[in-house]
């Protein structure tokens, strides 16, 4: 080992705590990018595996019923790879134990042939004998809700009829990782699942024998998916088609993409901050040990040492800083993928994980912290290259002080000249004290830049529960039904308000931009069920055209007055313009909704209805749930509070997780910028320090001094902070933004408080630690020393 | 005679570094009266900064006693110390040790604020001629004037006592004399019993009393008969 790398290890073990703080920072940056990118790549990775391994469709379609050759006339679809008919409905279950009424999607499963897509992973058990009645196949997850087991039976609604099932086989499918009910915000397990029973048995309950009522294509490997809808749709017309959709528009798929997505929007927030602050960081601490080890510099080119294997000398010690941040964080990094990927997968319910131990993304987190360390490194670095030995061997000339502006109000105001002191030091290395802020501030901002989120969670919950969507319960229909549904939901016991609602699918189109999504046709005015405007007050409807959320505008870009074109889905495919007359806000999901009486127009039909929005007296509503699961009323029904209970649960279980980490991450930064600014200072005054001990101040006093320092620092970092908080939060509201729902940018003065709040902490925490050093100093050394 | 202000009575001190053991004090014993004018002679490692560093109450004997006045500085606990020296204690050091974001005045400042019967700061100054330089930063004033700010630092607040170690030893022989210059007119005017560190030799003919140290110890004691004026002396 040569006598500079001997020099290069000592000087790293006795700047330890130092060296220690900013590979923290560094190992934050890179366990982040890592986190969020490792963990996008795994679960990305399991799903594309999932998908392929279970035979997952391309192409969903629904319709009323076609007869089974009638998939030979599909198959030939240019681009088609394979088919799968099969009947798919919903039906009530009354769940032992249960007061409410659950639901479930029905799916049949081929008696002679085997599955062509969509294939069954199946857990435990086995697939229903052909032609059992009785025997059905459950979801995993809702299997596990209910405690269900092999040879555990339940009841369902089948087409009006009671029917006892019993479980025989447990499975999962990649069609249903987002299981989600109708009218549901969150998969709720407990209250929605998938049931797969013999297709024979199914078409007899149904009245489908040698027909089917959804068909699922897999596409050849350059087929256009457009146009394989576009001839879909055109032959399904006849049989009552609801227009054919991609996986865009599979429910369960557009929701795991959307968690993907913001997974990825995520771990491209978090890592640059960490690495500014790092780069930062070992600027300033490298400027001062080069400052401290001027004459060994010049003592060194001097002794023939050229002036490139000098800089490289303190290139090393910086890339050893970063080489053991970027080694801790890639652990880090990788363990807490690991979990995460695992609680993922587990709230989505994969069959299993390939966590993706990928070396190019090692590669990059520790490419991007060198580059970080070494770019701060490099202005520092160039100045040791730069000095001539002769210069270097001299002392530095002393620090010059200058009276500023402020020198008159000091005496004035009779400021105390330890205060002076402070305010001069600060104001001597500008640039550095303005970094430090900018790091304590980027602290803050991390902090605000999560805590906000519950505040964003309270008014979308409020928004949308409490002020928009207030009925008890939604009873929608299996199939619309005339105006007289209305009275016989009215009549069910407890129900003391009724608002009839109507379902109509269609593709909305502006320009080349198109969406399918449901028109609600409603009462002009209603009470339970509101929409509401920007100001989140209640919108009357107007009695012609159609009211677009705020995010489906958005996407269409159209304002009020605007026209669409809306292209019915159901009966007869018309396409009709229509004029946008309002736009309202939503949170949750692309809305449109039109006046039942107008919609009722736009159909060709008399008053049907898809379902009944209702308020109940909540004393009678076990009396009211017993009946909704006897009488063939309903096809599902949606319960409000059990939705916002189980929105709760899982976003403050999701929430607390990543506000957490954050938390641990911003402490992270707030410490090692002030630990490292508070032994540079120390370094730089401790002389001074000694001098005043000697001079009579106290211990207190004289660390006092460099508290005060870091308090003024932290101070000032907090509005900064607040703001480049806001920043974040925006930033982290455009990732988490998309078609299935967004979260509003609300953020609450506490938020501001809380952040605060830690990062003093930890800041008090850093500034303490060195406090101890400021106590041990040697004063008779120091005053027996020329600086 | 007036009772000493300063009494030691078989001073130790012993050094542990590692295993090694270095005895800088091997029982001294000292008194110094009042308004004494004493200055310290010896070579480097004969043990006077360690003695001046026990009586100014940075360093702690290994053995023996310090009196100053009825207080024991033996028996002080290190927040005693620190109030020892802030209130009755002036020092200067051969580096000065000003601090250098602070100009003269706010130099002087340091002191007058914690004091408890301080001079103006102003006044400290003009004692030891640097009235028209009390907005300069360290930096900007040459190396007597440094010193010379320290010492009106070291006396703003009236101590008892000032321990000078080697003040002059940074300076030419023309700016050094003004720095004992001061601290003659300090002493006399101030009454502050005054003990310089040098090895000097020079400097001895200012003293009332001239004590000699060598190996820990003190070698002779040399009272003058007629002091010299600093102005009359030079090396």
């Amino acid at each position: 080992m040569s006598a500079l790398h001997r020099k290069l290890l000592r000087d790293l073990m006795r700047l330890w705590p130092q060296a220690l703080a900013i590979a923290l920072v560094m190992a934050a940056g890179a366990a982040t990018l890592i986190l969020g990118v490792g963990t996008h790549g795994s679960l990305a990775e399991t799903r594309a595996a999932y998908y392929e391994r279970s035979r997952f469709a391309d192409v969903f379609a629904d319709l009323t019923r076609a007869p089974e050759v009638f998939a030979d006339e599909i198959a030939r679809i240019p681009g088609v790879g394979a088919v799968e008919t099969r009947i798919s409905k919903l039906a009530l279950l009354d769940l032992p134990d249960m007061v409410e009424p659950a639901s479930a999607m029905i799916v049949s499963l081929p008696d002679v042939r085997e599955q062509r897509l969509d294939l069954l992973h199946m857990v435990r058990g086995r697939p229903p004998a052909a032609g059992a009645e009785r025997e059905v196949v459950v979801s995993r997850p809702f299997a596990d809700a209910n405690r269900f087991d092999l040879g555990s039976t339940f009841t369902a609604l089948i087409n009006g009829r009671e029917r006892t099932l019993e479980i025989v086989g447990i499975a999962l499918s990649a069609e249903f990782i987002y299981a989600m009910g109708p009218g549901d915000l969150m998969p709720d397990d407990r209250r929605f699942g998938v049931v797969w029973m013999s297709e024979r048995a199914l078409a007899a309950a149904w009245d489908l024998t040698g027909a089917f009522s959804t068909v699922h294509l897999a596409l050849m490997r350059d087929a256009s998916e457009a146009a394989v809808i576009e001839r879909l749709d055109d032959l399904l017309t006849r049989y009552g088609g609801l227009g054919a959709h991609g996986r865009k528009d599979q429910t369960s798929h557009a929701f795991l993409d959307a968690e993907l997505k913001q997974l990825e929007a995520m771990s491209k927030i978090l890592p640059p901050i960490f690495l500014v602050v790092a780069a930062f960081l070992v600027n300033m601490t490298l400027t001062r040990l080069i400052a401290l080890e001027r004459e060994q510099i010049g003592l060194l080119k001097a002794l023939g040492y050229s002036d490139l294997a000098v800089g490289r000398h303190y290139l090393e010690f910086v890339a050893v800083i970063a080489v053991v941040g970027a080694a801790l964080g890639v652990g880090a990094g990788t363990w807490l993928g690991m979990g995460m990927a695992g609680i993922y997968s587990d709230f989505f319910h994969f069959p299993f994980l390939v966590f993706r131990l990928d070396p190019s993304v090692w590669a990059v987190a520790v490419g991007v912290t060198l580059a970080a360390a070494l770019g701060g490194a490099a202005a520092a670095v160039a100045g040791v290259v730069r000095l001539p030995p002769a210069v270097a061997m001299q002392p530095p000339a002393p620090a010059r002080y200058r009276h500023g502006v402020a020198h008159r109000f000091y005496r004035a105001l009779a400021v105390r000249q330890t205060m002076v002191m402070v305010i001069r030091h600060i104001g001597h290395r500008p640039l550095r004290s303005l970094g430090s802020v900018l790091g304590i501030a980027l602290a803050v901002s991390v902090l605000v830049g999560s805590l906000w989120v519950y505040g964003s969670t309270e008014l979308m919950i409020d928004v949308t529960f409490h002020r928009s969507d207030r009925q008890h319960a939604t009873i929608g229909f299996a199939r619309s039904r005339g105006a007289s549904a209305l009275a016989d939901v009215a009549a069910l016991p407890g129900v003391m308000v009724t608002e009839p609602f109507r379902t109509i699918p269609v593709k909305i189109r502006h320009g080349a931009v198109v969406r399918r999504v449901a028109i609600s046709g409603r009462a002009r005015d209603t009470d339970l069920s509101r929409l509401l405007d920007a100001d989140f007050r209640p919108v009357v409807l107007p009695e012609t055209g159609i009211a677009l959320s705020d995010m489906l505008a958005k996407i269409l870009d159209v304002r009020v007055g605007d026209t669409v074109e809306v292209e019915l889905l159901e009966r007869d495919r018309r396409r009709v313009d229509v004029v946008v007359t309002a736009i309202i806000t939503a949170y949750l999901g692309l809305g449109a909704h039109m006046d039942l009486a107008a919609a009722s127009r736009l159909m060709r039909e008399g008053e049907e209805l898809s379902g009944v929005h209702i308020a109940y007296d909540p004393a009678r509503r076990d009396e009211l749930f017993a009946r909704i699961k006897r009488t063939p009323v309903a096809g599902f029904v949606a319960l409000q509070p059990v939705a916002l209970q189980k929105y709760r649960e899982t976003l403050e279980q999701n929430l607390h997780i990543m506000v957490s980490i954050y938390a641990m991450l911003g402490m992270i930064i707030a410490f090692g910028v002030v630990y490292n600014f508070a032994r540079i200072s120390l370094s730089e005054q401790g002389r001074e320090m000694a001098s005043l001990r000697v001079l009579g101040l106290s211990r207190g006093e004289v660390s006092g001094i460099l508290l005060s320092e870091l308090a003024i620092l932290t101070l000032a970092a907090q509005p900064l902070g607040w703001l480049l908080g806001h920043v974040i939060a925006g930033a982290m509201v455009r990732g988490l933004e998309n078609e299935l729902y967004r979260v509003p940018l609300v953020i609450l003065p506490e938020v501001h408080a809380w952040a605060s709040l830690v990062i003093a902490v930890s800041a008090l925490a850093s500034g303490l630690v060195v406090r101890r050093r400021i106590d041990r100093l040697d004063l008779i050394e120091v005053l027996k020393t020329r600086e | 005679m007036d009772a000493p202000i300063f009494e030691t009575r078989a001073l130790t001190k012993i050094y542990r570094t590692g295993a090694v053991e270095v005895q800088a004090l091997r029982g001294v014993d000292f008194e110094a009266t009042r308004g004494e004018f004493v200055v310290l002679l010896g070579p480097s490692g004969s043990g006077k900064s360690t003695f001046l560093n026990i009586i100014g109450g940075l360093d702690r004997a290994t053995s023996g006693v310090v009196r100053f006045a009825e207080h024991d500085l033996t028996a002080m606990e290190e927040r005693e110390l620190t109030l020892y020296r802030r209130d009755h204690v002036g020092f200067v050091f051969q580096f000065y040790n000003l601090v250098p974001s602070l100009t003269a005045l706010e130099n002087v400042q340091l002191v007058t604020e914690i004091a408890r019967a301080p001079m103006r700061a102003e006044e400290a100054l003009a004692v030891v001629g640097l009235a028209d330089r009390l907005d300069h930063f360290p930096a900007q004033l040459s190396g007597g004037e440094q010193q010379r700010v320290a010492i009106a630092r070291a006396i703003a607040k009236r101590p008892e006592v000032l321990l000078c170690d080697e003040p002059t030893g940074a300076l030419d022989s023309a700016t050094g004399v003004r720095v004992l210059d001061a601290l003659v007119r300090v002493n006399a005017e101030l009454g502050a019993t005054t003990l310089v560190i040098t090895h000097n030799a020079a400097i001895r003919e200012i003293a009332h009393r001239v004590v000699h140290f060598g190996d820990g110890r003190i070698l002779s004691t040399h009272v003058n008969a007629g002091r010299k004026a600093p102005s009359e002396i030079s090396w």
